[in-house]
């Protein structure tokens, strides 16, 4: 595996502090749903930065795209999230990881989906590859973001849950739409256990969860204390 | 060097020779862990080496905890490209561990409450070099941070520091570890950017 020069096709803004970007990675070998790439730039000087990118395509897209959250005192997410236009090149290398990740199979348990915040970015691939293999297996996606306008991929999940076997909850953790009937704030493990109460296969899921470190944290923990095998908990975690 | 990126110029920088390649500094502790963290109690835990004969040394929290302490200072660099400077652990040296084991093996196995293990030379892990750690920065150890011990490796990237650590078996062969099956290298030096496990 090598660095290669990928194309910038298209640019999304996700949400006020993120923008999705496609990129068309020569030799693109295909990825699997939760992978990620490593992203370089490199200043004249020849000093570089790399920073690890979660891909949010479907595991078969041919043109791959990650979602890049804004970090306020961040060295390489200010470059892609206000300095990349379409057409411009950037290093890339992948696809990269292999713990968590998610196959479609022939006989799928269910799976159970946690994000907080730009944690959604893996799991929209899950949900993308498990759309694309028109897979059977029910998948339960619970979604923390701070208020509406911070939701990634909103249409898209809007579409995912009324077409497929996909069910998404979203909780707000500061403000909600209008006419929105669950409560605000932050998840505790009673809402991870009340949701988890609601998903089918509570026993035999697997379950992937991301976000930041004390998000996943308490989401994992409180899956496991609800009767979850902590065997079938991936997680990712990212920030200090 | 790769292609210029243009309009990029990175931070304000010196190069800072404590700094490996492609890492950037941290002032905060982050946390790499694949799956929930374990939750065990000092009275519950142990930890042995298990040599390639079969032949086990174990001890129990109290028994540990008895052996001679060291206080370790050091730079810490994670795969995922944070490094941390003038880290402060406190935690038995393997070489005290080491002391009555008998063994001809090369190659050690690190187990952790999980099922979560990492491999490791055994050289990577003698002469001062490697730690059983159980307080970090004056503290007991954070169960996200591998507590109540955590293997420390500081020479190597930061997983080879097995998390929530409970032995080691040695091995005549270096076998892959369960980061190392998932895409990470073999080895892990910082200093030659050993990364993933297609980085040579």
């Amino acid at each position: 595996m090598k660095w290669s020069i990928a194309e910038v096709v298209g640019i999304r803004e996700e949400t006020p502090t993120a923008r999705t970007l496609m990129l068309r990675i020569p030799d693109w070998p295909g990825a699997l749903a939760g992978q990620h790439i490593d992203i370089r730039l490199t200043a004249p000087d020849g000093y570089q930065a790399a920073r690890s990118y979660s891909l949010s395509s479907a595991a078969g897209d041919p043109v791959v795209s990650v979602s890049v959250e804004l970090m306020p005192d961040g060295e390489v997410s200010p470059y892609l999230v206000r300095g990349v236009s379409v057409g411009d090149q950037l290093e890339v290398i992948g696809p990269l990881g292999g713990w968590f990740v998610w196959r479609p199979t022939a006989q799928p348990e269910p799976l159970r989906l946690i994000g907080g915040g730009s944690g959604i970015a893996p799991l929209m691939s899950i949900l993308r590859t498990h759309a694309e293999a028109a897979s059977t297996a029910p998948v339960h996606l619970l979604y923390s973001v701070r208020s509406p306008e911070f939701v990634y991929y909103r249409d898209e999940l809007a579409e995912l849950a009324a077409a497929t076997a996909a069910r998404v909850d979203i909780q707000y953790t500061r403000r909600a739409p209008e006419g929105w009937a669950g409560a605000l704030g932050r998840i505790d493990a009673a809402r991870v256990t009340a949701w988890a109460e609601g998903t089918e296969g509570s026993v035999g899921a697997s379950n992937y969860i991301c976000g930041p470190t004390p998000f996943v944290e308490l989401a994992s923990n409180a899956l496991v204390a609800a009767g979850a095998d902590p065997t079938t908990v991936r997680t990712e975690r990212f920030g200090g | 060097m790769g292609v210029i990126t243009p309009g990029f110029f990175g931070r304000a920088r010196e190069a800072d020779p404590k700094l490996p390649p492609g890492q950037y500094e941290t002032k905060d502790f982050p946390v790499l862990s694949a799956g929930p963290t374990p939750n065990i109690h000092p009275g519950e835990w142990s930890f042995s080496i298990t040599n390639e004969s079969g032949d086990v040394k174990r001890w129990s929290w109290a028994e540990f905890r008895a052996l001679p302490v060291e206080t370790v200072d050091t730079d810490i660099h994670c795969v995922t490209r944070w490094s941390k400077f003038d880290t402060t652990w406190r935690g038995v040296s393997l070489d005290t561990l080491f002391e009555d084991v008998e063994t001809d093996a090369g190659y050690t196995m690190a187990h952790s409450y999980g099922g979560y293990t990492t491999n490791v030379p055994l050289e990577d892990l003698l002469d001062g070099k490697a730690w059983v750690a159980f307080e970090f920065g004056g503290e007991p150890l954070d169960p996200e941070h591998g507590g109540p011990a955590r293997l420390l490796v500081p020479h190597l990237y930061f997983w080879k520091s097995a998390k929530w650590v409970t032995g080691l078996t040695l091995h005549d062969t270096d076998e892959l570890g369960f980061w190392e099956v998932n895409g990470y290298h073999a080895y892990g030096d910082p200093w030659k950017e050993e990364r993933y496990s297609y980085d040579g």
